[in-house]
C-alpha cells in the first residue's frame, strides 16, 4: 500500500469524527511516513510500519469520547429550514418518547444481562449454603443415632461442594466475559457513528 | 510493564524529548525507542493531551520543500518535569520497602 492508498482508507474509515480531527490525524500520519521515507525507508514499508488502518481506526474510536461522535452526527450540515424546525418541534411528542424508550430498551437488555451473572453467582452462594446445612444435619442425624441419614447428609453436601467448585469457575468466566462484551459493544456503537458515508 | 505504570510515564518521557530543543513526531519516536516502544497513535494521544493540558506548544515549520509540526515545551511542561522527579523520590522509596523483604530473605 502507498502513502495515498493509506491515507485514503483512513479518511474513510474516520468519516463521521470532526472534520478538522480527521484532517489532523491524516497530517500527522502523513508526516510519520514522509519523514520515514527521508531516512531512506521505501514507501510500502514506511506505511506498515504505521499499522493496519483497521488498528489506527479502532484505536482512535476508542480513545474518542462517544459524546463527540453523537455531537458530529446530530450537527446539521447546513443551517436548517424554518419549517425543519416546526417540524421537529411539533413532532416532539412523537420522537421524544421513541427516543426515551430505545434508551430503556437498551437499558433493559443491560440490566437483563446482568441479572443472569448475579443469579448464577447466587447459585454458587446457596450451594455452598447447601454444603454447611448437610454438614449440620448430618452431625444432627449423627447425634441422634441416625447414622445412614447422617452419612446421607454428608454426600449431599458433598456435592453441593463439588458442583459448587465447577459452578464458580463459571461464573467467573461468564462475568469477565460479559465485561469484555460490554467493552465490545461500547466500541461498536461508535463504530456506527463512522466509516459510513464515504465506504 | 504495567499498562497504567506505562501511561504515567510516557507523558513524561515525552516531554523529555523535547525539553532541550524542539522536536517533532518521529523524532519523538525514534528518541524513546531505546527505552520504552510508541506507536504513533498512542503518540498522537500524549501530544494532543500535553497540548490540551498547555505543557507544549505546536508549531508547523517548512522542511524539505514539506509541513512538519515541532513540538515546544511550555514553562507548565518543565515544571512537570521538574515535579515528576520529586515524584520519583517517592516511587523510589516506595520500590525499596517492596523490594525489603527480599533482601531480608538473602
Amino acid at each position: 500500500m502507498n502513502k495515498q492508498e493509506f491515507l485514503a482508507q483512513l479518511r474513510c474509515g474516520l468519516s463521521g469524527l470532526p472534520q478538522e480531527d480527521i484532517e489532523e490525524r491524516l497530517v500527522f500520519y502523513g508526516e510519520m511516513i514522509d519523514d520515514r521515507m527521508e531516512e531512506g525507508v521505501s514507501e510500502t514499508d514506511a506505511v506498515s510500519a504505521i499499522g493496519e488502518v483497521s488498528d489506527v481506526v479502532s484505536q482512535i474510536l476508542a480513545e474518542t469520547p462517544l459524546t463527540r461522535l453523537v455531537k458530529e452526527k446530530i450537527k446539521p450540515r447546513r443551517s436548517p429550514r424554518p419549517w425543519e424546525v416546526l417540524l421537529i418541534i411539533l413532532g416532539f411528542p412523537v420522537w421524544f418518547p421513541l427516543l426515551i424508550a430505545a434508551f430503556a430498551v437498551v437499558l433493559a437488555i443491560y440490566i437483563v444481562v446482568w441479572s443472569v451473572i448475579v443469579s448464577l453467582w447466587a447459585v454458587e452462594v446457596s450451594l455452598w449454603a447447601g454444603v454447611l446445612c448437610g454438614i449440620v444435619s448430618a452431625a444432627a442425624f449423627a447425634i441422634r443415632g441416625n447414622g445412614l441419614t447422617a452419612v446421607l447428609m454428608i454426600s449431599v453436601s458433598l456435592c453441593c461442594a463439588g458442583i459448587s467448585v465447577f459452578l464458580f469457575f463459571g461464573c467467573k468466566a461468564a462475568t469477565k466475559g460479559i465485561l469484555r462484551l460490554t467493552k465490545k459493544a461500547g466500541l461498536w456503537v461508535k463504530s456506527l457513528f463512522v466509516g459510513k458515508e464515504t465506504a | 510493564m504495567d499498562i497504567q505504570l506505562k501511561r504515567g510515564l510516557l507523558d513524561v518521557c515525552v516531554l523529555a524529548s523535547i525539553k532541550s530543543k524542539d522536536s517533532y513526531g518521529y523524532q519523538i519516536i525514534k528518541d524513546m525507542k531505546p527505552y520504552i516502544e510508541l506507536s504513533e497513535s498512542t503518540l498522537y494521544t500524549i501530544l494532543k493531551r500535553l497540548e490540551t493540558a498547555n505543557m507544549l506548544t505546536v508549531r508547523t515549520a517548512e522542511h524539505d520543500g514539506r509541513l512538519r509540526k515541532y513540538y515546544h515545551i511550555t514553562g507548565a511542561g518543565l515544571k512537570r518535569l521538574e515535579d515528576f522527579k520529586g515524584e520519583w523520590g517517592e516511587i523510589m522509596s516506595i520500590y525499596r520497602f517492596i523490594i525489603r523483604e527480599d533482601n531480608e530473605n538473602e
